[in-house]
């Protein structure tokens, strides 16, 4: 029996394949002393020169704007010529290259560290860099995602937005890494490209390069130094899995048929694109749980005319075809800055005036908001519209978002529940409003007062903590008395483990990532709703057990 | 020595994409500007990371400052980098 890994599961699949790690930083060698100083402000020069190269061209490659703009600032700062004049001082004292580039990248580290704010989140970017040229200054391989020319699964300590930048998803056939949890950029991305990946695996990066290894999503399980036989009896069951999954079709429903909708999360109509066509058919897509409308408002100075937004919810509403289209009003504040609100930068955003709070400050964005959605329910026959606020924090502030939507002319209105004091007193929201939907990546950050980005806290961000099942619970408890939906929104929806879980605690719908909803539905068909109810007794009380 | 005082225009100040767009301009021209904001020592405007060090957010006073010669290109060069700086560059990009 090969040695078994265990970490966090994200999505399903099994995959066998060789792995590869991503190479790790260079050690810096012992220093040295410079005989030829011309020479060794070439190896620097040229270790600059090689990685600003390396990182346009990847700038130029990347499909996704984000990724194109991350890479190219990297570029830019890699070509920097004060960093190229600094490593030329230190050279001329007869520094080596290797330790010329680390000083110099470490004075401008240390720069943007007392900085603070936003400019200290970039000093591990300059790490990034840093190893890279000194990498290349060595005559090692870059760190970075490898490219072994064959299919393989990809081992790393973490994976920043900047590694997984264009990814190539048919070399990459699944993602393991030490840190991260759940709500991680890793696990994110692996949901998005729909590739089966184990999280807080520790141990995965001791494996050598080339050894076969079996990853098992869902199990959250890697198993390393998978032989021929085993590896064969592995893909039987990867292609049973496969088959049982798209064997389970249709509306989601529990073993003993209790629905349970499963919805799509999407943030425009793009993501429709593919449903747009056979919609109307598909018994598989639902509708849409969480439709968010930021997009309309991004890279713009000014606000989004009337009739623009109009046209674009009736897109969406056209796409979904008849079905539930659940829409989110828009979720800007400090955290996600929008030009024309004309919002000042705050000490801590993520505590600061955002989602519904906007509406203190900019009352008549939501109203032209609203009207325009009104409008466009208008437009497309048989449209079913329900709207909901973001980071509602109280039953007045429901009240006062439901009014606003009411006199609009939208019938089924509900409130986000990201907050913990607004999970506490579901129930007073819930009698101001139609439905109620868990934002979960939020309300574990603001429960356990851990940064969702920040990999180190991953465990407590982990959804499945007996804490934030608590205020899901209160939240579908006051469904169940008011006879009202309550739904999860958030990447806690799109875990199969979970998903019987939040069933079970009395959600009743789900949305997701579109290729996280086969795995979840065959979750739920394979436990009845008493299985659901038993095992959100025992996620809760797990000492109990 | 030719200089010019401008308030930064963009919402999330001059860092990310206002930043890459300043220091590309920057890069680009045949003199060599400099930028200062209050309280720290001059930065070469074609330098992203001194930019990025700056701090500067929406409503920073800068200075630009570059020699002059007799073709004016000192002029015409921090005369550029202001009227960029003073433009809203911001393109937004969304979360994860």
């Amino acid at each position: 029996m090969p040695e078994a890994l265990r970490g966090i599961g994200v999505g399903a699949g099994i995959v066998v394949g060789p792995l590869v790690r991503m190479s790790g930083p260079p050690a810096l060698p012992e220093p040295r002393a410079v005989e030829d100083r011309s020479a060794e402000l070439a190896v620097a020069e040229d270790a600059l020169a090689t990685v600003a190269a390396e990182l346009a061209a990847r700038s130029s490659k990347a499909t996704d704007p984000a990724a194109a703009d991350i890479l190219d600032a990297l570029s830019m700062m890699a070509a920097d010529p004060s960093l190229s004049e600094r490593i030329d001082e230190l050279i001329d004292t007869r520094t080596d290259a290797p330790h010329a580039i680390h000083l110099a990248f470490e004075g401008y580290r240390e720069m943007l560290i007392d900085a603070g704010g936003y400019l200290a989140e970039r000093a591990q970017d300059l790490a990034d860099l840093r190893d890279r040229v000194i990498a290349v200054a060595l005559g090692l391989s870059m760190p970075g995602v490898p490219d072994p020319g064959h299919p393989f699964v990809l081992a790393a300590a973490d994976l920043s937005p900047a590694d997984t930048a264009g990814l190539d998803t048919a070399q990459v056939l699944a993602l393991v890494t030490e840190a991260g949890g759940p709500t991680s950029h890793t696990a994110i991305l692996a949901r998005a490209l729909g590739l089966p990946c184990v999280v807080g695996c520790l141990g995965v990066t001791s494996v050598a390069d080339g050894t076969v290894v079996a990853v098992d999503a869902e199990a959250g399980v890697v198993e390393v130094g998978v032989g021929t036989e085993r590896a064969a009896e592995l893909r039987v069951r990867a292609d049973r899995l496969a088959t049982e999954l798209a064997a389970v079709t249709g509306p989601g429903r529990t073993a003993d048929g209790h629905a349970v909708e499963l919805l799509l999360n999407i943030g425009g109509p793009n993501d429709l694109a593919g449903l747009a066509a056979d919609g109307a058919t598909d018994p598989g897509f639902e509708g849409v749980g969480l439709f968010r409308t930021e997009f309309l408002f991004l890279d713009r100075t000014d606000a989004p005319t009337f009739a623009e937004q109009r046209a674009a919810y009736a897109a969406v509403l056209r796409a979904a075809a008849g079905r539930k289209v659940v829409v989110r009003t828009l979720d800007a504040g400090a955290d996600k800055p929008l030009p024309f609100l004309g919002m000042e930068p705050e000490p801590n955003p993520a505590l600061g005036v955002r989602g519904l709070r906007l509406g203190r400050a900019r009352p008549e964005v939501l109203t032209e908001q609203l009207a325009a959605l009104a409008a466009a329910v208008a437009d497309v026959d048989g449209a079913r519209v329900w709207v909901m606020a973001p980071m509602v924090a109280t039953a007045g502030e429901a009240a006062w978002f439901a009014e606003r939507a009411r006199a609009a002319g939208l019938g089924t209105i509900g409130a986000m529940i990201e907050v913990p004091a607004a999970a506490l007193r579901a129930a007073e929201i819930l009698a101001e409003v139609d439905f109620l939907s868990i934002g979960t990546n939020d309300l574990t950050q603001y429960a356990f007062a851990a940064d969702r980005m920040d990999a180190r806290l991953a465990d407590l961000l982990d959804p499945g903590q007996p804490a934030l099942l608590d205020l899901v619970a209160y939240c579908a408890d006051a469904g169940r008395e008011l006879g009202k939906p309550v739904g999860v929104c958030g990447e806690a929806a799109a875990d199969p483990a979970l998903a019987p879980v939040l069933v079970g605690l009395g959600v009743t719908s789900l949305s997701m990532a579109a290729s996280a909803v086969p795995s979840v539905r065959r979750s739920l068909a394979g436990h009845s709703r008493a299985d659901c109810e038993g095992l959100a007794q025992a996620a809760r009380h797990p000492r109990s057990l | 020595m030719v200089q010019r005082v401008v308030t930064v225009g963009s919402a999330s100040g001059l860092h990310a994409r206002p930043a890459r767009l300043f220091v590309k301009a920057a890069s680009a021209l045949p003199v060599a500007v400099t930028i200062t904001v209050p309280g720290k020592p001059p930065a070469n405007a074609a330098s992203m990371l001194a930019v990025l060090a700056l701090g500067a957010v929406q409503g920073t006073e800068v200075t630009l400052a570059a020699d002059d010669d007799a073709a004016g290109q000192g002029q015409a060069a921090v005369d550029e980098l202001a009227d960029l700086l003073a433009a809203d560059l911001d393109a937004v990009v969304p979360d994860a």
